[in-house]
C-alpha cells in the first residue's frame, strides 16, 4: 500500500492505496466517479480514457502510481448538462449513443483529438478513434459529431460568441 | 437514469381491466394502508397510480414507465412516447422510471424486437383511458359539458371560457372514477409525438458521464468480487490453492462458487475483497485443479460442423414442402448446391457482465443489474434461492448493450449465490476474458442449399436445409424431438420469405453440442439468411438474370400480403440504391432481403476490388417496420444492425479447440472499428400504416448475404463460410 496524490477534474485526492492499482478503479471505485469506463482491461476498446496532462490515455493499464502528482481530466470534467462542451453539444445534436457505454471514452478522445487538430479530415478521425469500440455501431456519427462540433467551435471563435 | 421521486405514499390502483391486454391491476394493500396516515395532512403529496405505467402527483410531476430495460435500442423513449401521445403531454413535461419486475407491468423481457410492436395498443390505450379521465374530472368540476373539454400539454382546457387546469390539480378527483372503455386511438396523421424525430431523453446524461449502467452500481456495504470459471467449460474443481490469494491486502474470502446456467450449473472459484482490483488480483494469484470432465476431448467447434456437414445430406423436419423438390431437382437441367457456414460468435456488449446482490437476514433478495427482463430476473432468483418472488426485489440501471446477452442470467445468479455465501452485498464484475470465452454464444449453423432452374431461366426447385444446434433444446429443454425448431424457420420459412418457389423443401436438423448457446442480435435469422439469400443469388446468375429482378419475379407471383411488401421494399431499393446504374470495372453491387421480427429489411452493398480484396464503398438499406415511434432511431439501429453484422460476416467468430475457447478479448475477437466503416449508409423507411414491426434487429440478418452477393458480382467469388477476410477474398 502507499499514500498517493493526484489530481482529478482540478480536485486533489490523496488516495491510501496499491500502486499497482489501474488509474481506472481508482477513480471509479476509489473516487467514485462512474463516468470512465472497464470494457476491456487491455486498453483494445478506449472505454476508460482519461486525460494525463491533456493527453488520452487508457486508464485500464495505468497504474495510478504512474500519475502520481499529476492532472488527470475524467468525462465530468469535460462538461455538464447545464454546460456542455462544443463536442458533447454535438454528441446530442447528432444523436450519437444507443446504449452510451463506450461514449465517454470517445468523447474524451474526441476532445483531445479537436484541441490538436480543430478542423480534422476524415482521415484523422479515423487515426484518433480507431482504438475506440462502439458494439452499438455509431461510428459515422461519431465521424459526423467531430465535424459538427469543430464547426460549432471555429464559429465560436470567429463570433467570439 | 434519472431518479422520480413522487412520494408513492397514496396509490390509486384500478380494479379494472383498462387494457385487457396482460396489464394487471389491482389494489396494492400497502398502498392502501397508507391512506388513511395521509388523509390529515393537507400539504402532502400525493401520488396517484391511474394505470401501473401512469403515475401523477398533485403536484403536477407526471412519470411514466418504461417497462422494456433500454441497452441501446431506444425503448427509454418508445415506452413513454406512445402513452404520452394519448395522454397529451410533452416528452419534456414527463419523468420516466424503468419498471422493477412486478407483475402489473406485463412482459418486461426486451427481446425479439418486441418493445413498440406488443405495446402499441394497449400503451396507447393507456394514455387515453387516463385522459379521458381528466376530461371527466375537469367537466364535473366546471360543471360544463364533456364535449367543451379537450386535452393539451398536461392541463384539460375549457373551449368556451379558456379556463385551464393542470393534471396534478384534477388527479385527485381523476383517479376516483371508473377507467372508460371504448377508447378511440388517434390516426397515424393525427401523432404529435410518434413518427417525430425528437430527441432521445437519455442522450444528455450519456454523454456527460452520468447516467448509471449496471457497472455504476454502489451500495453501502459492498464487497467486490471475480470468479474463476473452468477454462474448460463444464470443467470441475479438483483442488483450489488460495495460499497466495488470501495475502493480497483486501481479500476477504476464497471459495468454490457455482455458475448458474438455465439448463445446468458449473463449477468456479470466487474471491471476494473489499475491492474489485483486490478481488482481480486474488483470482489472479489462485492456483487452481479443473477436472475436464471429458470435455477437453469432445468439446471442439471442429467436431461440432463436421457433424453438421454429415448430417447435410439427411432429411430433414420441414417448415414447409411445396411441390416435389427431389424429382424436379433431379430432372432439371441446371442444379446447383452449396454449403454455408456461420460461426459461433460472442455478443461481448461493451458492458461486460455484471450484478450486485443483497441476499440479506430475512432471506429476502434485493438485486441491481443490468438485464434485459426484470420479471424473468426475479423469477429466476426466486427459483434459485427458493424463496417467494416477492421477497425478491430487481433494480434495472441502463444497460451498457445487451444484444441478448444479458437475458441469460449466470451472471445475477452467480453474484445471488456469493451475497448468500458472504452475508453482504457482492457486486459481481465479469472480465472480457470472461465474456469472451464462457458463452453463451450465438450457435454456428450450416445451411445446406439446393436449386434448380429450368431451360429458360425460371427457378423450378429450391431446398434449405437449417442445420444446428437448438435454442429452445439446449437452454430451456424444450422436448423438441423430430419436430422442426420453430424459432429456426423465422425469416427462411414460406410465411417469412414468400417466394414463390414450385417445388420447395425448407427444414431443420438438430445437432446437438454441449458449447453453450443463446440468442444473438436478431438470433437464428443472423445465420440463415446467409445462406438463404446468397443461394437466391446463386441461382439468378445460373438463370443469367439480374438478382433482383430475379427476387421481384419470383414474389411478384405471390399474392399473400407479405409478399407485396417485399415487392415495394425491393423496388425501392432499386430505386434508391440506383441499383441499375452501370459500375465501373472491378465493382459490384449484392442485394438480400429478409422478413424477421416483423418487419422486412433489404440492404444493397456497392464494393470495388482493393488489392487483393475488396472494399465496401456504398450501403443501401430500405426497412418497411410498418408505424415506427422515431425515424431517427430506426436508422440508428439499422445503422448499428449494419455495423454488429459486418463484425459477425468479416471478423473472428469463436473457436472451441479442446474444451476452451481461442478468443479471448479484442485483440484476438475483434470487432469493427471506424476506419473499417463503409463510407456511406444511406437508409430509408417505407411510409405506411401497417402496424409496427420490430426495429433492433431486422436490419441484421440481409448484411452478410448482400455484402457477399456484391464480392461475387466484383470479383466471380462465391463466399459460402463466414466470417472471411474482407482484404484477402
Amino acid at each position: 500500500m502507499a499514500s498517493i496524490s493526484l489530481t482529478v477534474n482540478g480536485k486533489k485526492h490523496t488516495l491510501e492505496t496499491d500502486p499497482q492499482m489501474p488509474l481506472l478503479w481508482a477513480v471509479r471505485d476509489v473516487i467514485g466517479l462512474k463516468g470512465t469506463k472497464f470494457g476491456c482491461g487491455m486498453a483494445q476498446c478506449g472505454a476508460c480514457t482519461v486525460h494525463l496532462d491533456g493527453r488520452p490515455i487508457r486508464s485500464c493499464v495505468t497504474p495510478v502510481s504512474a500519475v502520481a502528482n499529476k492532472k488527470i481530466i475524467t468525462i465530468e470534467g469535460i462538461g455538464t448538462e447545464a454546460n456542455l462542451h462544443p463536442v458533447q453539444k454535438a454528441w446530442i445534436d447528432e444523436q450519437v449513443p444507443q446504449c452510451g457505454y463506450c461514449q465517454s471514452g470517445q468523447i474524451m478522445a474526441a476532445v483531445a483529438l479537436l484541441k490538436d487538430k480543430p478542423n480534422p479530415t476524415d482521415a484523422d478521425i479515423d487515426t484518433a478513434m480507431r482504438g475506440h469500440i462502439c458494439r452499438c455501431g455509431t461510428y459515422n456519427r461519431i465521424r459526423k459529431a467531430i465535424h459538427t462540433a469543430a464547426a460549432m467551435t471555429k464559429e465560436t471563435a470567429s463570433t467570439g460568441k | 437514469m434519472k431518479p422520480t421521486s413522487p412520494i408513492d405514499r397514496r396509490s390509486f390502483l384500478k380494479a379494472a381491466g383498462l387494457t385487457g391486454t396482460g396489464l394487471f391491476l389491482g389494489f396494492s394493500a400497502s398502498a392502501n394502508g397508507a391512506l388513511t396516515n395521509l388523509s390529515h395532512d393537507p400539504k402532502a403529496v400525493l401520488s396517484f397510480e391511474l394505470h401501473p405505467f401512469i403515475v401523477i402527483d398533485n403536484a403536477g410531476t407526471i412519470t411514466l414507465i418504461n417497462h422494456r430495460p433500454d441497452m441501446g435500442q431506444g425503448s427509454w423513449q418508445a415506452v413513454p412516447t406512445m402513452i404520452a401521445e394519448e395522454l397529451e403531454v410533452s416528452l419534456d413535461q414527463i419523468q420516466i422510471r424503468q419498471s422493477n419486475g412486478l407483475r402489473k407491468y406485463g412482459d418486461q423481457l426486451s427481446g425479439g424486437s418486441s418493445t413498440v410492436r406488443t405495446g402499441w395498443k394497449r400503451l396507447r390505450e393507456a394514455g387515453a383511458a387516463a385522459r379521458e379521465m381528466f376530461r371527466q374530472a375537469a367537466a364535473t368540476r366546471w360543471n360544463a359539458s364533456l364535449n367543451e373539454c379537450y386535452a393539451e400539454m398536461g392541463t384539460i382546457k375549457h373551449r368556451p371560457t379558456g379556463k385551464v387546469l393542470a393534471y396534478g390539480a384534477l388527479v385527485d378527483d381523476a383517479a376516483k372514477l371508473p377507467v372508460p372503455k371504448d377508447l378511440r386511438l388517434k390516426a397515424k396523421k393525427d401523432f404529435k409525438l410518434i413518427g417525430k424525430a425528437i430527441p432521445r431523453p437519455d442522450i444528455p446524461q450519456k454523454v456527460t458521464g452520468k447516467a448509471v449502467f449496471g457497472m455504476d452500481i454502489d451500495v453501502p456495504g459492498m464487497l467486490y468480487a471475480s470468479m474463476e470459471h473452468s477454462p474448460v467449460i463444464h470443467g470441475k474443481v479438483v483442488s483450489i490453492d488460495d495460499s497466495q490469494a488470501k495475502k493480497i491486502p483486501g481479500v476477504k474470502a476464497v471459495f468454490k462458487a457455482e455458475r448458474p446456467m438455465p439448463h445446468r450449473t458449473s463449477e468456479a472459484v470466487a474471491v471476494v475483497a473489499t475491492n474489485y482490483w483486490a478481488a482481480l488480483q486474488g483470482r489472479r494469484a489462485l492456483k487452481i485443479q479443473w477436472d475436464n470432465a471429458g470435455y477437453d476431448q469432445t468439446m471442439t467447434t471442429e467436431r461440432y460442423y463436421k457433424e453438421l456437414r454429415e448430417k447435410a445430406g439427411q432429411p430433414v423436419a420441414p417448415y414447409n414442402t411445396i411441390g416435389d423438390f427431389t424429382a424436379t431437382y433431379e430432372a432439371a437441367p441446371k442444379k446447383l448446391e452449396g454449403l454455408y457456414e456461420t460461426p459461433f460468435l460472442a455478443h461481448a456488449p461493451m458492458e461486460p457482465e455484471v450484478a450486485v446482490a443483497h441476499v440479506k437476514d430475512d432471506g429476502s433478495c434485493e438485486v441491481w443489474a443490468p438485464v434485459q427482463g426484470p420479471d424473468g430476473t426475479i423469477e429466476q432468483v426466486a427459483g434459485y434461492l427458493k424463496i417467494p418472488a416477492e421477497q425478491v426485489k430487481i433494480n434495472v440501471p441502463f444497460l451498457g448493450g445487451g444484444f441478448g446477452r444479458k437475458a441469460y442470467l449466470d451472471f445475477v445468479l452467480e453474484a445471488v449465490t456469493l451475497s448468500k455465501q458472504v452475508k453482504a452485498p457482492v457486486k459481481l464484475v465479469w472480465t472480457r476474458e470472461d465474456d469472451i470465452t464462457q458463452g453463451p454464444y450465438r450457435p454456428g449453423m450450416l445451411s445446406a442449399m439446393r436449386g434448380a432452374v429450368d431451360a429458360q431461366g425460371n427457378l423450378v426447385a429450391f431446398e434449405h436445409k437449417l442445420i444446428g444446434e437448438s435454442i429452445q433444446r439446449q437452454v430451456f429443454r424444450a422436448p423438441l424431438g423430430e419436430k422442426a425448431d420453430d424459432w429456426a424457420g423465422e425469416a427462411i420459412n414460406q410465411e417469412e420469405s414468400p417466394y414463390a418457389f414450385p417445388n420447395a423443401t425448407i427444414g431443420w436438423r438438430n445437432v446437438q453440442t454441449d458449447i453453450p448457446i443463446v440468442w444473438w442480435r436478431s438470433v437464428y435469422p443472423s445465420s440463415s439468411s446467409f445462406g438463404h439469400e446468397s443461394f437466391i443469388d446463386e441461382l439468378a446468375h445460373a438463370a443469367g438474370k439480374d438478382p433482383l429482378s430475379f427476387r421481384l419475379a419470383l414474389l411478384e407471383k405471390k399474392e399473400d400480403e407479405v409478399a407485396k411488401r417485399f415487392v415495394t421494399v425491393l423496388k425501392t431499393l432499386r430505386e434508391k440504391a440506383r441499383w441499375d446504374q452501370p459500375l465501373p470495372a472491378g465493382a459490384g453491387k449484392g442485394v438480400a432481403i429478409a422478413r424477421s421480427f416483423g418487419s422486412i429489411c433489404a440492404h444493397a452493398f456497392f464494393v470495388s476490388k482493393n488489392g487483393n480484396g475488396v472494399k465496401i464503398n456504398r450501403v443501401v438499406s430500405v426497412l418497411d417496420c410498418g408505424i415506427y415511434v422515431n425515424p431517427d432511431n430506426v436508422r440508428a439501429q439499422t445503422e448499428g444492425n449494419i455495423v454488429y453484422g459486418l463484425t459477425a460476416a468479416i471478423k473472428n467468430g469463436i473457436t472451441i479447440t479442446n474444451g476452451r475457447a481461442d478468443q479471448t478479448n479484442f485483440h484476438n475477437y475483434p470487432v469493427l472499428r471506424m476506419d473499417e466503416m463503409p463510407v456511406s449508409i444511406d437508409m430509408h423507411i417505407i411510409e405506411n400504416e401497417e402496424a409496427p414491426g420490430g426495429v433492433g434487429e431486422p436490419g441484421l440478418p440481409p448484411v452478410a448475404p448482400a455484402l457477399c452477393n456484391a464480392i461475387f458480382s466484383a470479383t466471380g467469388k462465391r463466399i459460402r463460410k463466414l466470417p472471411f477476410d474482407l482484404n484477402a477474398v
